[in-house]
């Protein structure tokens, strides 16, 4: 099973000190967040997209790829990959050329993006929203796995004789994972090519993701791709933590209480009951966390979400150091207990190319 | 058949609520078969209302009631005369409600105000926004004025409204349950790809 943490990156004002961030300050806290996610033995750091303020990654493979040049093991991913309002020809340039780069541990999170404005700004329409997301992923898929493609659909130019270059790396795709909080169309979509399905659950009740995780594993057995207990599941998690539960609550209630998101809303006993953000100690961390399981079956990938809020670097170093050292190693340990030998990893390039060699030969 | 009663009275005891009784009893004589029926007293469940606008997701009192809502038989709904319109907290419930899930359901309006003069907030307010969740309004509204209290021609209005929702009700295929349904993939391809050989 991966672990990793994955960042919205958000410029926030820390509201204990009103002080806000530069843009550059908030680019270079995302990549010394990163390189402290493989310092400690994470697997995975993923980054978003975003097009408006007071949002900076805009452009993440240029963020992946410097990361990639000051990491060894670290697997690059995004959360999301705005499939909508990118052209798939650049994402599929983008991104292969981002795996030579990285020699291969790179992948990514198709998403539609929840920013109504983004989509007439990129000259999109957001009612074709999920027309957008089918269209262009299945040229995307395309791009990738023919070296010359004839294309013409609803949405972009037509293509003749296109080939998209640097190629995959030893001819393997990137692994793709669709992320929807509520579309089961996108489930569907996860399930028809067998790609892994991320359920971004950390505003969710716990019912609902169950359901869409289930829909999505159902459908993938029903698209042959192996059993439903076999589909590639990622789940989002959202921790803050002291080794007194206590000390953890005190510390983060002005950031809860401020937060841009649900803040000024719900008290943070309310919001840690309904929805997986936990607050307290690191056992409680694992409890919590192991108890996705309950209901999203054995899964492949958990991303935490660590740097928001206006949380300061520093404190969110802190943070990484417990996760990596006293709530990780225990996860990995409990998860594989009782794991069925037939429940996969989480696809890597290594994994897609030996399967690629045992089919080839 | 099970009907929900929606008031979104404040006050306690509140005619907006009263009315809502008033209504739901008719509805229970006008039926011939046996009628279950549930109250959601939006005032109980204001704070969550907030919040969900806020946050996107319904607390748990108000899950169950949204549950309750949008798998009945038919609505009750009852508003006070706020400001010209239904109240802020009556709309705000429908808010957070999915678009599609009242699509096709009996809803029997009804209002309250301090005078008559605000009768037609039925077939200005209530009734545009019951169409656009295409629900199905029964063509007599009931509107009660503090003075209908102590005259003569409510109870028929309630009667003649109950008799209407109670006809439509029995009219109507059991309504279809809430459940996703999924498109398969490749009819939603071929949709849109008839000539990209995807």
């Amino acid at each position: 099973m991966q672990f990793g943490i994955f960042s919205v990156g958000d410029v926030t004002p820390d509201p204990t000190t009103g002080r806000t961030p530069t843009e550059r300050d908030r680019i270079k806290a995302m990549v010394a967040i990163a390189l402290k996610a493989e310092e400690v033995g994470l697997d995975v750091f993923a980054t978003g997209e975003h097009h408006n303020p007071p949002f900076v990654p805009s452009s993440p493979t240029t963020m992946l790829g410097y990361i990639a040049a000051r990491t060894e093991r670290l697997v690059l991913s995004t959360s999301t990959t705005l499939i909508t309002t990118n052209d798939p020809v650049k994402i599929a340039e983008d991104f292969a050329m981002l795996q030579h780069l990285a020699d291969g541990r790179v992948d990514l999170m198709m998403g539609r993006g929840n920013t109504g404005p983004v989509y007439p700004w990129f000259g999109q329409d957001i009612r074709q929203g999920i027309n957008l997301a089918v269209e262009n992923y299945a040229l995307l898929h395309r791009l990738w796995r023919e070296d010359v493609v004839d294309w013409e659909g609803k949405f972009r130019t037509p293509l003749q004789g296109f080939t998209s270059t640097p190629r995959p790396l030893d001819g393997v795709p990137p692994f793709v994972w669709h992320g929807s909080i509520r579309s089961p169309e996108i489930a569907e979509q996860a399930a028809y090519y067998g790609d892994g399905f991320f359920h971004n659950n950390i505003f969710w009740p716990a019912d609902h993701t169950k359901r869409m995780v289930e829909l999505y594993r159902s459908r993938y057995a029903h698209y042959g791709h192996g059993t439903a207990e076999q589909a590639i599941v990622g789940l989002g998690g959202q921790v803050f933590m002291r080794k007194n539960s206590q000390d953890a609550v005190r510390e983060f209630r002005p950031y809860f209480d401020n937060a841009p998101v649900y803040g000024h809303g719900p008290s943070l006993e309310d919001f840690t009951e309904q929805t997986p953000l936990t607050v307290g100690s690191p056992q409680q961390v694992i409890e919590k966390t192991l108890a996705f399981r309950d209901y999203a079956g054995d899964y492949q990938r958990q991303l935490f979400l660590m740097d928001h809020a206006g949380l300061p670097l520093k404190t969110v170093l802190e943070q990484l150091d417990l996760l990596g050292e006293e709530v990780v190693p225990v996860l990995r340990k409990e998860f594989a207990n009782g794991r069925p030998a037939e429940v996969p990893e989480a696809p890597t390039h290594a994994s897609l190319l030996a399967a690629k060699e045992v089919t080839v030969a | 058949m099970r009907i929900v009663v929606v008031s979104a009275g404040l006050s306690v005891p509140s005619s907006t609520r009263l009315l809502g009784d008033r209504l739901a009893a008719a509805v229970g004589r006008h039926s011939g078969a046996a009628v279950e029926f549930e109250v959601v007293e939006l005032r109980d469940l204001a704070v969550e209302i907030a919040h969900h606008l806020t946050n996107g997701f319904p607390g748990r009192k108000l899950g169950a009631a949204i549950d309750a809502v949008t798998s009945a038989d038919g609505l009750i709904v009852v508003t006070p005369v706020f400001s010209a319109s239904y109240s802020g907290l009556f709309k705000s419930f429908f808010d957070v409600i999915e678009k599609d899930a009242l699509a096709g359901m009996p809803v029997l309006i009804a209002a309250t105000g301090g005078t008559a003069r605000h009768s037609l907030v039925l077939d200005h307010a209530l009734r545009p926004l019951f169409a656009y969740l295409r629900a199905v309004v029964v063509p007599t509204g009931v509107y009660a004025a503090s003075e209908d209290w102590g005259a003569q021609g409510l109870d028929g209005r309630i009667e003649q409204a109950a008799g209407e929702l109670v006809g439509m009700m029995a009219g109507r295929a059991a309504r279809r349950t809430a459940e996703p349904e999924v498109v398969p993939f490749a009819e939603r391809l071929a949709a849109l790809s008839g000539s990209s050989g995807a």
